[in-house]
């Protein structure tokens, strides 16, 4: 299998403020974000082959006419990608396949969601009629089941958890883009009133609007686009499904993620890295709730099964630290404008390999790590990207 | 001979005193406490309990018969007594009929059965009366009612009593009722329900019982008997000359309330639980006019039986806060009502493991998984499963509180549950304090109302803790 490595490279980036952004419509957020991509490459509206757009709800819109219809990208083919909290980064690894498999050079991946016009008061409740036997708890409790398991084997408590919160939010407080620009402290964290027990409110990312876009090209086009010297590689990326109902699942165990685990061993696999912690620089990783972050951390690899919760603590996954997560603020900070949050975070990981980071800026960054986790832990993401000097 | 095979109660968790319910409004309150069932529950959810009391130990499949007696049906049109019988799991064969309209309906489902069973048409027939009953607030009705269901099974074998004989008598009159636009009972004066409606009826049905079977009414153990109140209860006794406190069944007034079509088998069951053998028990039902069944109790009354019965379900009992609580499980407050997604299709084609409960064992691997699927979860074997009916217990791997549904409220627990004997389940849980769940907890299956979602009922499964006196 060749990979992306050395055929797949992103030309330019563009991003909204993240929020609730009352005054925007999709269409305001997709042109914004996608003009500036086109900008940041230097590339015109009619020289894209094809797009891909990552949209969970179908209020945000339907297919790839949606996405097409705002930026009025008639005649090409466009395409919307649905893989719950995956589906931006699910978008980005079809206009890779597209430049990959030789039939495009010059293609969009972007995401958007729109979710204040449904309020703000949690997810949307999705599709239609069911059967009785499938109740859906909302997307706090669901995580909050692997919360509560996690409390029992690994020891871990709400304070476990706060200290990722406390965390991210240092971080996003330095951050334009982000939705909250707020450091805040324990004590709030854990006076919070409970969402889904053991979830507080602090516990949770927010509803918010956004949209991100990336300009994904050949390295041979990328040489005489704005980026020559400093575009940026994809050097993996994979996704990985398991089951939609952990909870009927008989064998699951409720403490990881097989997803995150697999998508992971996938893109190492195709990245060629052994050691993540050693060879790579900083990680975008899923933090829809604290604990979402905290497994996932070990699914990745990047700690042993359990030490996720004290090396948080201890400032190993902090700016500054040895393996920075979450530098931008996350989730946490930027809330989860569903469709957008995969190419969002891929933003973030291009500037940061080009030293042009909008928040704090890990210093010499070569290679950087995203990832999502979608549905009941059912669909994970990984997207390797790596400095055109690796 | 047919006869009484079994029997089975339910009676809701939660209890309100009538000092409560008085203090409330200001009036005069009765002595004790009533029943009050939870939100989630109905006539439909109750006779499923009662109804699982009563086959303890008995093979469903060989019940083919089914009599749903209530005055509280859920459905209106559309039969009730099928979901029953499907949580039950009857055969499809059963005759299952809904008995609505009259609070007579327990007892003239007996006769039925009775007659049935005795002219070869069926063997084994369930009877299950069942009601919530709604009353109007601040209302006497209020204290005197409660919530309830007995089960009693008839069939030729293992009798714990036998049907000796009946007396009916028909009489229209207005006593109790309920209009097909009323949400609440009506009555006449006290003393028209109590003089004519009930008590000359049922005296009459009694005197001619006695006379057609020539028993002495100073011999009979028992008499179990409908009523309105308690006091016109006494009358009775009075006026047929038995010994209120040794003779009459104790109708649970004081501990449970009036529970509609269900109040005269209960009585029933509360002497069958302390009868000897060899003992005649009388049941009197009345609703426009009444019936009278005379009983007589075997050897085998003395068997112990694994059943919850009366004195079980006494025991199990919580009491409930506030009136406010009971108002809130009534829905006579005013709440924004939760949007479910249901489909009839899809209802009827899950039917089999939504209401039976029924899940399946992957015949490569082992592994018991539910709801059924068509590929193994653990070994990806296709279509190689046998259906397994599921156990009602189990215990909690995980679970979370749900404040958001719940609305800042007391909070829902969502349990994913390891069921004894295999099998992992997701529900939420009722009849709790949310306190006290943890993770290993043992829990019971229990059958409730989850709501109206796609326009019909949605039951479907909740747990609860297991009961453990305190």
């Amino acid at each position: 299998m060749k990979g992306f490595r050395d055929r797949v490279v992103i030309a330019g980036v563009g991003y909204t403020k993240f929020g609730e952004l009352w005054d925007k419509s999709q269409e305001d957020l997709l042109v914004e974000a996608v003009y500036e991509a086109l900008d940041d490459a230097g590339v015109e509206p009619k020289e894209i082959q094809a797009g891909w757009c990552g949209i969970q709800y179908e209020f945000t819109g339907l297919s790839g006419g949606t996405p097409a219809e705002f930026l009025k990208m008639y005649g090409i083919p466009f395409t919307r990608v649905e893989n719950f909290c995956a589906s931006g980064m699910d978008a980005f690894r079809n206009a890779c396949l597209g430049v990959a498999s030789g039939v495009y050079d010059m293609v969009l991946a972007c995401g958007m969601e729109k979710l204040m016009d449904q309020g703000s008061r949690g997810l949307p409740d999705m599709g239609g009629a069911r059967s009785v036997m499938m109740q859906y708890p909302p997307a706090p409790g669901m995580f909050a089941l692997a919360a509560t398991r996690s409390f029992e084997v690994y020891g871990w408590n709400k304070e476990t958890l706060a200290n990722v919160a406390v965390k991210n939010h240092e971080h996003g407080s330095h951050h334009p883009k982000a939705h909250f620009r707020k450091a805040i402290k324990k004590e709030e964290v854990l006076k919070a009133p409970i969402i889904c027990w053991p979830l507080g409110r602090f516990d949770c990312c927010a509803m918010s609007d956004g949209s991100a876009a990336l300009i994904i090209t050949t390295p041979e086009r990328a040489k005489s686009l704005k980026h020559k010297h400093d575009y940026v590689k994809v050097l993996a990326n994979a996704i990985s499904v398991h089951t939609m109902v952990p909870w009927f699942h008989p064998k699951y165990d409720f403490i990881g993620f097989p997803s995150t685990q697999q998508a992971g061993r996938l893109a190492y696999a195709q990245a060629g890295i052994k050691n993540p912690v050693e060879e790579i620089d900083f990680v975008e990783c899923h933090d829809c709730f604290t604990i979402t972050e905290l497994l996932n951390i070990q699914d990745l690899g990047l700690c042993k099964q359990g030490d996720a919760g004290k090396l948080v603590e201890e400032g190993y996954f902090s700016y500054g630290g040895k393996l920075p997560v979450n530098v931008s603020g996350g989730l946490k900070c930027f809330g989860h404008p569903i469709g957008a949050t995969g190419c969002r975070m891929l933003v973030e990981l291009t500037k940061q390999l080009q030293g042009r980071a909008d928040g704090l800026q890990v210093k010499d960054a070569k290679i950087g790590l995203a990832h999502n986790l979608g549905g009941a832990f059912t669909v994970a993401s990984v997207t390797i990207l790596g400095r055109n000097d690796v | 001979m047919v006869g009484i095979e079994s029997y089975g109660v339910y009676f809701p968790l939660y209890r309100l005193s009538r000092a409560e319910i008085g203090k409330v409004w200001g009036m005069p309150s009765g002595p004790g406490e009533r029943t009050v069932a939870n939100g989630d529950e109905d006539s439909i959810t109750m006779a499923v309990e009662a109804g699982l009391d009563c086959l303890a130990g008995i093979d469903s499949s060989s019940v083919d018969g089914l009599i749903f007696a209530t005055t509280s049906a859920p459905y209106k049109e559309k039969a009730n007594a099928p979901i029953i019988a499907t949580v039950l799991g009857l055969p499809k064969t059963a005759m299952v009929i809904d008995l609505t309209d009259s609070l007579r309906a327990g007892g003239v489902g007996i006769k039925l059965a009775r007659d049935a069973i005795e002219s070869g048409s069926a063997k084994k027939i369930l009877v299950i009366a069942s009601d919530i009953r709604i009353s109007e607030q601040e209302s006497f009705e209020e204290q005197l009612f409660g919530d309830g269901a007995v089960a009693v099974l008839l069939s030729k074998e293992n009798l714990i009593a036998v049907f000796r004989d009946s007396y009916s008598i028909t009489d229209e009159i207005l006593g109790v009722w309920r209009k097909d636009k009323d949400e609440y009972v009506m009555h006449f004066e006290d003393k028209l329900e109590d003089s004519f409606a009930f008590q000359a009826n049922v005296i009459e049905a009694i005197k001619g019982l006695v006379k057609k079977t020539g028993i002495e009414l100073k011999e009979v153990a028992k008499l179990a008997c409908s009523y309105f109140d308690p006091r016109g209860l006494m009358g009775i006794a009075g006026k047929l000359g038995l010994n209120p406190l040794a003779q009459l069944s104790d109708p649970l007034f004081t501990s449970i309330g009036n529970i509609g079509t269900g109040t005269a088998l209960l009585g029933l069951a509360n002497a069958l639980e302390s009868a000897k053998p060899k003992q005649e028990i009388i049941m009197a039902v009345h609703g426009d006019g009444a019936d009278a069944f005379l009983f007589e109790t075997t050897e085998r009354i003395s068997e112990p039986k694994p059943r919850m019965g009366v004195k079980g379900n006494l025991e199990r009992k919580k009491g409930l806060f506030s009136y406010e609580q009971y108002a809130k499980f009534r829905k006579l407050t005013k709440r924004a009502v939760q949007t479910l997604k249901a489909s009839p299709v899809i209802h009827w084609r899950d039917r089999e493991e939504e209401l039976g409960f029924v899940g399946e064992r992957c015949q490569n691997c082992g592994t018991v998984q539910y709801p059924m699927v068509r590929v193994c979860y653990v070994c990806q074997s296709k279509d190689k499963f046998e259906k397994v009916k599921l156990a009602r217990k189990g215990k909690i791997y995980t679970f979370t509180k749900d404040y958001i549904r719940s609305g800042g409220a007391q909070p829902v627990p969502w349990c994913v549950i390891d069921l004894d004997g295999g099998g992992r389940v997701f529900l939420t849980m009722t009849d709790c304090d949310p306190e006290e769940v943890k993770i290993g907890m043992e829990l019971e299956i229990v059958f409730r109302n989850l709501g109206e979602g796609g326009g019909f009922y949605n039951y479907y499964w909740k747990c609860r803790p297991v009961w453990k006196k305190a």
